[in-house]
């Protein structure tokens, strides 16, 4: 995360502070071996119409079998957000005519969800603490894909023919929908984004929205701060990342803003976002009113919950993202942005844990891990978990930057060493003599060496030039090969420099 | 050899004394003798039947002993058979090929009874005379003139006709029972879970069950045995031991309790119609049964709630029928209107009709007013069936209140609900049914003897008791065999 957002931030029109209101609506694709109603295989990228069977396809007489596994990881999803788990749920059908709904009906939740209620946590960029309520999370069967073909830009309006894959149709997919608690656009991203490490770590979902395993709906709307009712809002789709996500949200309440200012009124209706074009366009002005004869599924029996089996599911959640981020955030007293990179960048967050183990210094820890260990892995493609140097030579390492034994120029070129040849700190540095030389006579001597090497630049600085320190400074290093105690090198160079000896 | 039953067929084949390939060669000659007349089969497949006797003829050559070696088996046209065209006597549907096999259909190839078709119904098993096919006409072997019942009329006939030795009907609101009467042969619908819908194409998915067609009680016990039980496939099939039937069939009823349901008094019934039921209530107490009152005061209710729920549940299952994925599609301008035309040309009056009141009946408004009412309604009639079961084994009453009728003769869709007003009660409450022939009468302008069926109904999960007491019932009044089904002597079978 780059831009520190504003958490709110102030929205005045025509003299009058408004707030942005949203909602936010979740798509999320089950990670399952296999379909939420049949056998066939759950996986993105597949040949078209290569992952389907009788019951995916609607083929007449095929019936669904729900599968078990996904009901479990949506409870899963659902208890490490706080949300109330019925005894009792069931599955409906909400009827409606397209052509990549093979059965014409999609088997959903209705009044009865496997969830209710909950609670979103999160850390907003600029350090304080945001939350959303949820609503309910209930499972649904994901439809097949439509593309048009024929079109300038793939758009079904002006298209010759449509195509349809069903490997998608009958994917177990959750619907997360939360109260309208969010206010900002940054808050929506950290939202998300809390959402998205929970299912990740639960093993929930892969949540990738460029594969459309994620896919957000926003309702937004504004009104004037203190007044109870919602504005007219608009629904936003489309957004294929994070960042979009953002982008969508700012163009929007700008777009209303304007509204509202010019003395317009908002139209109620569904948006889509235009990457390229930075912008949202209407999709459907008018709303439908669509009648979806929600009625039980007969062809599924209701699913009942036992305290028992939710016990079980509650033991099997492990230590959870947000939790763990508290952690580090509030005890460990590492950044928000340094808790986030920790948590999300998969396999870290046990490297660290097992480093800070041992040196019990969280901060010159972190440094480490998101520093130069972050950039070799990204250089080499090696995850820091998998690279030759594990959590106990950092902690070594850390242990002698932190003892003064060597100094940090060291301990940078040691840990590229280390990253591909492991090996322990502490004796490469034995061996090699690379301790931190601090003895003053020592470094006296390397100084004397220096200036005298270099008049032409100690003149320069004895005429007022002093920022050639540096090169001084550096000249010194480079002669004890990096040992020197860079301070201490400067303090005796100005020493000697300022005092007028040569 | 329509005489002979599926017991002796099997005891025969297993014992090598005939074969599987000479039995499905027989029966499709007898086919294409009688069916032109009958008018039983949609589909015939005599080559699919001899192919797959000759793997049975090998597996009871190699040892194997299987409880329908070589039965011939009627299949109706709305379960899927793999490769055989499945209509659901629909045009919409007139062209597609399953490409699987559903599982009730699949136990009972494995067990070797032998596919020698598809048989006749209401579209989309939607009606009670088979009038309403759009793709044939079936006869009542008993009289040319007079339908066969319906939906399974085609499976009825085809059975009554000595068509097949047994077949497999489905079940919603009597579709089994109500023909079985008209045809004079025994139809069973099982508990409602009992046998799975897989590969059923759905009229009514909470309702719709499969269920055996046969001459002998023995013979639907039997088909019952091989193809109850969970079923993976189907999340309403129950998982629980399916108790057998075959070896709990009685030959008396002492110590029976047999319900009289005091609402379906048999004052409204034709006097010859009535004589018939006041007589077999007489021989099931001359069995040895006590007969005792019962009270199903919303058993009223029936057909009111059966024609929310059913349609409700079919507008919802008939809506894949689009002419996207198979089946007819009728092109138009746009996906829309290329729904509209296909679904026009390709659905039938009584079809349109049931997906127009569902539609209705689950649409934001009525919803309450209707589905939800209904389902009230409907657990009550379940309510008042587990109260009268505390006092009885069974239920006696007529499987329908008259015989077979001719031709056309109940063009106001109301008075074809109204045959299914003994029937329905039992499939809104899940209950396992069935028809067993118990006389005959011979209305003015009759050819001869109609056939009338006594519904037996028991509690749910007792087919062992149920199959056992209708056993008795026929063992001790063989009505089956007391009349000849003139059709098929002489005369009637050339017509």
């Amino acid at each position: 995360m780059s831009a520190v957002l504003e958490t709110v931030p102030s929205l005045e029109i025509g003299g009058v502070p408004y707030e942005v209101v949203m909602g936010i609506e979740c798509h999320v694709e089950l990670k399952t071996e296999t379909k939420m109603f049949c056998g066939c295989r759950n996986v993105f990228g597949a040949e078209p119409n290569t992952n389907v069977c009788p019951v995916c396809l609607g083929m007449p007489g095929a019936l669904p079998v729900p599968n078990r596994l996904a009901i479990e990881l949506l409870v899963k999803a659902g208890l490490a957000f706080a949300c109330e788990i019925p005894a009792y749920s069931k599955f409906d059908r909400k009827n409606y005519f397209y052509p990549d709904m093979p059965k014409d009906y999609q088997i959903s939740q209705f009044d009865m969800p496997l969830t209710q209620g909950g609670l979103v946590s999160f850390w907003l960029p600029d350090g304080t603490q945001g939350s959303c309520r949820l609503t309910r999370i209930h499972l649904e069967e994901d439809t097949g894909k439509s593309s048009h073909a024929g079109s300038r830009d793939g758009r079904i309006a002006g298209s010759t023919h449509s195509l349809v894959d069903f490997n998608r149709a009958g994917v177990p997919l959750m619907e997360c929908v939360s109260e309208p608690d969010i206010r900002s656009a940054a808050a929506a991203v950290a939202y998300l984004e809390a959402l998205k490490r929970t299912f990740v770590a639960l093993g929930v979902s892969d949540v990738k929205m460029e594969e459309g395993s994620l896919r957000c709906d926003v309702n937004l709307s504004l009104r004037p701060v203190g007044q109870t009712e919602y504005g007219t809002k608009t629904e936003i789709k489309n957004m294929n990342s994070f960042n979009s996500v953002r982008r969508a949200i700012e163009s929007e309440v700008a777009r209303q803003a304007e509204i509202i200012a010019s003395g317009g009124r908002v139209q109620q209706e569904t948006r889509g976002w235009d990457e390229a074009a930075g912008t949202t366009h209407t999709m459907r002005s008018k709303e439908r009113a669509h009648d979806y004869r929600y009625f039980p599924d007969p062809d599924l029996t209701p699913i009942e919950f036992a305290p028992s089996d939710v016990a079980r599911l509650r033991e099997s959640l492990g230590l959870l993202p947000q939790v763990y981020m508290d952690r580090l955030i509030s005890e460990h007293k590492l950044s928000i942005v340094q808790a986030q990179q920790i948590v999300d960048t998969p396999g870290l967050a046990g490297y660290y844990d097992a480093a800070v183990a041992l040196t019990k210094k969280p901060q010159a820890t972190v440094n480490f891990v998101l520093g130069d260990l972050s950039r070799l892995a990204n250089e080499t493609g090696v995850a820091v978990a998998a690279s030759a140097l594990g959590p106990e030579s950092l902690a070594e390492l850390v242990g002698l930057v932190e003892a003064k034994t060597i100094n940090s120029k060291t301990a940078k070129d040691l840990v590229t060493r280390l990253w591909s040849e492991g090996g322990s700190p502490a004796a490469i540095v034995a061996a090699e003599g690379l301790g931190q030389v601090s003895d003053t006579g020592a470094i006296d001597a390397l100084v004397a060496e220096i200036v005298a090497a270099n008049e032409k630049t100690v003149a320069e600085y004895r005429a007022g030039k002093t920022k050639v320190i540096g090169f001084l400074v550096g000249q010194v290093m480079k002669q004890s090969r990096g040992t020197a105690n860079p301070t201490l090198a400067e303090e005796r160079l100005r020493a000697v420099l300022d005092g007028g000896a040569s | 050899m329509s005489e002979e039953t599926a017991v002796e067929i099997a005891r025969s084949v297993n014992a090598r004394e005939t074969s599987a390939v000479e039995r499905a060669v027989a029966m499709a000659e007898r086919i294409a003798e009688r069916d032109g007349a009958v008018g039983a089969y949609l589909t015939q497949t005599a080559e699919l039947a001899r192919a797959h006797a000759e793997t049975i003829d090998a597996r009871i050559a190699a040892g194997e002993r299987l409880p329908l070696a070589g039965v011939p088996l009627a299949i109706k046209d709305n379960m899927c058979v793999t490769g055989t065209r499945t209509t659901c006597a629909s045009r919409i549907l007139e062209h597609w090929i399953s490409p699987y096999t559903g599982t009730a259909v699949q136990r009972l190839l494995a067990a070797g009874a032998l596919p020698l078709g598809k048989t006749n119904l209401d579209e989309f098993a939607m009606g009670s005379s088979c009038e309403n096919s759009a793709l044939g006409k079936t006869a009542n072997p008993w009289d040319l003139g007079r339908v066969p019942g319906g939906s399974s009329g085609g499976s009825v006939a085809a059975v009554a006709a000595g068509e097949a030795t047994v077949a497999l009907g489905s079940d919603t609101g009597g579709s089994i029972r109500e023909p079985a009467a008209f045809c004079g042969v025994v139809g069973f619908k099982p508990t409602y879970g009992r046998v799975s819908r897989y590969g059923l194409i759905a009229f009514a998915s909470s309702l719709d069950q499969i269920g055996p067609i046969s001459n002998t009680v023995e013979d639907s016990a039997l088909v019952y045995d091989t193809m109850a039980g969970y079923d993976p496939m189907d999340a309403t099939t129950v998982d629980r031991p399916v108790e057998p039937t075959a070896n709990g069939l009685r030959e008396d009823l002492r110590g029976v309790r047999i319900g009289i349901v005091k609402e379906f008094g048999l004052s409204a019934l034709e006097a010859d119609v009535r004589a018939v039921y006041e007589r077999a209530y007489a021989d099931l107490e001359k069995l040895g049964a006590e007969l005792v009152e019962v009270a199903l005061p919303t058993a009223d209710y029936g057909i009111a709630t059966y024609y929310l729920i059913a349609p409700a549940e079919c507008s919802s299952n008939l809506a894949r029928f689009d002419g996207m994925r198979y089946g007819l599609r009728v092109e138009a301008p746009d996906v829309g209107a290329t729904y509209e035309a296909t679904r026009a040309a390709g659905f039938g009056d009584e079809v349109k009709r049931r997906i127009l009141i569902g539609t209705y009946a689950l649409s934001s408004g009525y919803y309450d007013a209707y589905y939800v009412r209904a389902q009230k309604a409907r657990t009550l009639i379940a309510a008042d069936f587990a109260k009268a079961f505390a006092s009885c084994d069974a239920i006696a009453c007529p499987a329908a209140a008259t015989p077979a009728f001719q031709f056309a003769a109940k063009a106001d869709p109301v008075s074809m609900y109204l045959m299914d007003y003994y029937t329905i009660p039992m499939s809104l409450a899940g209950l396992p049914s069935l028809s067993v022939p118990c006389g005959y009468v011979t209305p003015p302008g009759a050819r001869g003897p109609l056939p009338l069926g006594l519904e037996l109904s028991g509690p749910l999960f007792a087919e062992r008791s149920l199959l056992g007491i209708a056993h008795a019932y026929e063992r001790g009044t063989r009505h089956a065999a007391a009349e000849r089904i003139p059709a098929l002597s002489g005369a009637g079978a050339a017509r």
